[in-house]
């Protein structure tokens, strides 16, 4: 062995020690570094997630109109001179825009300028004032300053997406429709109103009338089959898996399977729903009722894990009161310890329910990525819901359509943001800690 | 038309229940106690024999009827139509079913069919009309069996508890009926697919550009269907985001467990929750539409190749995501190790990154494990995110400058476009819907033994 000069201990394991001290108290400052770094991080992807989505999406809740002096001509109208529905309904109001436009401009002549010039009113115009008269016939032969919806492309210019600068083969708007744009501006015919269309319109191809109605339609619909479906069995197997089902193989069968739906890919339950609901059962493809029941599938699991905690929480006490006095297995579930669980229950089901929102994969199998234009009436009828429709929106080119992407997003986490803060706020006031 | 029936039932059962409840108090005589139950279940025994057996029949003559008459539609139609292959008579059917409801054929119909549709509205209103009848003369006679078996002996409460019970036991297995529902369906459309494509082809060919011929002599007949490629994609796009995910995440929990004030984990944690909140479809457009573009110019100012719908930027966003999920999990773990454990590593001097490094993390490191393993699972079945920032064409790379696809697009893009159902196009999306539900259930599998078998049981 070899022999170890004695040294003074304790003097230098001292030392030894307060020499390695400085480097480890810098490595644990440096590690609580990394953590707040990395929990910074994370709070900052949030921030800028939602600053980017919202910067993106304010602009188009405001959408430009321009005023036009609109002559309801009988002529045009009323050609020969009866004011039935139909004559009133068929006429040509696109040629009444037409003469509106011509007066504004007037120096306005070839033909290729001038269809540029009508290029600056969208579409819908002539249906504004088709439904003007037929509110009030009185307006045929008057004259009325109408102030009608702007075509895309002039909305973009306006809020400021498209640059002037740039050489004008490059741009969509060119430097006559901008000259007419300015004059228009200028002499106040031009403004930015509220969209309301982006609440009361269904789908268009005209990013100037599109609008979130009918995906906020198909969500009602579809969330409420969900729910109709899917709380009433959660409850019911929760209830049977904590009270009644005894401890053998076939229960931990259904327990096991319950926590594997829960971690199985959303994309498979929609192809569970077209191989069984379409396909099988030949219910009607896109509409709410099969999304309702392929959501109400990927709710379950969610509503029965979160109502088997809420029942465990509610101690043994009191469904041994309520046994004690005579009650049923049924009648103390029932009676005692189900009103005590609700709440957890119903904040489980609201968390779910954000989630089934959310969704787009298993809806996408089942058909709701179609142009469908018309509100829903009914829970047959084809439908979209508004994740699908943000899906839908977010692949077609026009720049306007990026800002309504970004605002029907903010829709759609406002309604989160409201589900979940509803879920939080019935925890906080009517959980019980026992 | 059928939901006023239901309506009309529904009304019926409520007023059995009144019914029943008022009989229960008229046999008692002198006093409630004579009788067996509380007077509210004799009124459910009423309303449950006026309702259950009406509305089961209510149910399994609507599920039926619409098939029934179509047959017997078919049944009346010229010998000529009837003799045509399923495809075209099923077009025809179509047709008849559209003229019924109103809804716009696909030709000016022609007399036969308009024979047929007549027909069809005929048996469609015998049947209707019938149902009514029949469901409402079943209910009132359920009413009036119950209301008639009242007496204070009859143990109602058992009777409507047992009906109770039965229910209870009928929702816990929607749960088997839907995984079962799940691997059936999947299954069998898989088996079509590998009777089309030998399942060697599919589980280790290299290449995947599915494409099936319309005509015997179309170019570009030739598909291939091996899967590698687009596990290859799932692969490095899941890889990317665990990058990300896990320091951040598994980080971030150790910085809200152990270093900060109760306060700022009162403020942080739901904070961090609302990753988790976000819809699929937000982050998909955030990597599509802001996250490719920067890291293409990124790429175009260094000098590198870099693809519009790169792996990287997926995998970003993905991580981005899941960081909620690595974070709450293993928060929960952490917090499960006993106090004593650090506060033995803090008596002998340790620092708090010591006793996390030496102590904590050994300790958790298990359920650290499993929920790693579960985030992956949840990164390999998210699909919006990658259908709107990855690429269509299979690539087989490491490199996550490029375009890869996944598994989860290639199911969307075959069943969201137009071909016949049973075409192995679209059957390919079923067996990939298949290998991806026994991936992850592996992943899950493991994950549970994992934590199982390697925690330690404190107290």
């Amino acid at each position: 062995m070899n022999k170890l000069t004695p040294v003074p201990v304790t003097r230098d394991i001292k030392n030894i020690v307060n020499a390695g001290l400085q480097r480890r108290h810098a490595a644990e400052r440096r590690f609580r570094a990394y953590g707040l770094a990395a929990i910074t991080l994370g709070l900052a992807f949030v921030v800028l997630m939602f600053v980017n989505i919202i910067s993106k999406g304010y602009p188009a809740f405001w959408q430009t109109y321009i005023e036009l002096p609109i002559n309801f001509n009988p002529t045009v109208i009323t050609p020969e001179g009866q004011r039935d529905q139909k004559t009133l309904e068929d006429a040509d109001y696109a040629a009444l825009v037409r003469v509106g436009l011509r007066e504004t401009f007037p120096h306005v002549e070839s033909r290729r300028d001038l269809q540029e010039l009508y290029r600056l009113i969208s579409s819908n115009a002539s249906l504004h004032l088709r439904d003007m008269i037929l509110k009030d016939v009185a307006l045929i032969g008057t004259t009325q300053s109408v102030w009608v919806l702007a075509s895309a492309n002039v909305d973009t210019f306006v809020k400021g997406n498209i640059d002037r600068t740039l050489d004008e083969s490059l741009r969509q708007v060119k430097d006559q429709e901008i000259g007419w744009i300015d004059k228009l501006q200028a002499s106040g015919q031009l403004e930015q109103r509220f969209n309301i269309g982006l609440f009361n319109n269904g789908d268009s191809r005209e990013p100037e009338q599109a609008g979130i109605r009918g995906a906020l339609v198909g969500s009602f619909y579809t969330l409420l089959i969900t729910f109709l479906l899917s709380f009433p069995i959660g409850v019911a197997t929760a209830v049977y898996l904590e009270e009644f089902a005894p401890k053998n193989r076939w229960t931990d069968l259904i327990e096991v399977n319950i926590n594997n739906l829960a971690a199985v890919p959303s994309i498979v339950f929609g192809l569970l729903g077209l191989a069984v609901f379409i396909n099988f059962f030949g219910l009607p493809r896109s509409a709410p009722l099969v999304g309702g029941l392929v959501l109400s599938l990927m709710t379950l699991p969610v509503i029965i894990i979160a109502g088997r905690a809420a029942l465990t929480s509610v101690p043994p006490s009191i469904r041994e009161g309520a046994l004690g006095i005579g009650a049923s297995k049924l009648q103390m579930v029932g009676h005692h310890v189900l009103p005590l669980a609700m709440p957890g229950m119903l904040t489980g089901s609201i968390i779910g329910m954000a989630r089934a929102l959310g969704e787009s994969a298993p809806l996408l199998m089942i058909g709701m990525v179609a142009f469908i234009v018309d509100v829903p009436k009914n829970i047959t009828d084809p439908a979209t819901v508004l994740p699908v429709q943000i899906y839908l929106w977010a692949d077609l080119p026009e720049r306007a359509f990026v800002e309504r992407t970004s605002a029907a997003i903010m829709v759609l986490l406002a309604f989160m943001i409201v589900m979940n803060g509803l879920a939080i706020i019935l925890r906080k006031r009517f959980e019980r800690r026992w | 038309m059928l939901f006023y029936l239901f309506v009309t039932l529904a009304l019926l059962s409520l007023s059995g229940y009144y019914l029943g409840k008022k009989r229960a108090f008229t046999v008692a005589g002198s006093h409630i106690r004579n009788l067996h139950s509380l007077p509210s279940y004799y009124g459910s025994y009423t309303a449950l024999w006026c309702g259950l057996p009406a509305l089961i029949l209510f149910t399994v003559w609507a599920t039926l009827q619409p098939g029934l008459i179509i047959k017997l539609v078919v049944a009346r139609l010229p010998q000529e139509l009837q003799d045509l292959p399923p495809g075209q008579l099923n077009l025809v059917v179509n047709d008849i079913k559209n003229l019924v409801s109103g809804n716009i054929v696909s030709s000016t119909p022609d007399a036969t069919i308009l024979a047929a549709v007549d027909h069809y509205r005929h048996l469609e209103w015998i049947g209707n009309v019938s149902l009514w009848v029949v469901v409402i003369t079943l209910a009132i006679a359920g009413i009036v069996h119950g209301w008639r078996a009242i007496s204070p002996k009859l143990r109602a409460r058992n009777q409507v508890e047992r009906v109770i019970n039965l229910f209870l036991i009928a929702s816990s297995t929607v749960a088997i009926f839907t995984t079962l529902g799940i691997v059936l369906s999947v299954l069998f459309e898989s088996v079509l697919f590998f009777g089309k494509v030998p399942i060697n082809d599919f589980l280790f060919g290299l290449q995947w550009s599915p494409q099936t011929a319309m005509r015997a002599d179309q170019t570009g007949s030739s598909g291939a269907f091996g899967m590698i490629p687009l596990f290859a994609g799932t692969l490095l796009i899941s890889g990317i985001s665990m990058i990300v995910a896990v320091p951040i995440g598994l980080m971030s929990a150790l910085y809200l467990s152990e270093y900060a004030s109760p306060k700022f984990r009162a403020m942080a944690k739901p904070a961090l929750e609302v990753l988790a909140g976000i819809p699929t479809v937000v982050y998909g457009f955030f990597a599509a539409l802001t996250v490719a573009p920067l890291i293409r110019d990124i790429g175009t100012t260094l000098g590198l190749q870099v693809a519009s719908d790169s792996a990287l930027a997926a995998g970003l966003v993905m991580g981005i995501m899941i960081i909620p999920f690595v974070s709450s999990l293993s928060d929960d773990v952490i917090n499960a190790v006993p106090q004593s454990m650090r506060d033995g590593s803090y008596a002998l001097g340790a620092t708090k990154s010591e006793t996390i490094q030496r102590v904590l993390l050994p300790a958790a490191l298990p359920g650290i494990v499993g929920s790693i393993l579960l985030a992956v699972s949840r990164a390999i079945g998210e699909t919006m995110i990658v259908v709107m920032a990855a690429g269509l064409s299979a690539n087989l790379t490491a490199n996550p400058l490029e375009a890869v696809t996944t598994v989860t697009v290639q199911i969307v893009t075959l069943l969201t476009g137009d071909q016949e159902f049973d075409s192995a196009k679209t059957l390919a999306a079923f067996a990939l819907g298949l290998m991806l539900f026994i991936v992850t259930l592996i992943l899950n599998i493991i994950a549970l033994h994992v934590v199982r078998k390697y925690r330690e049981q404190y107290e």
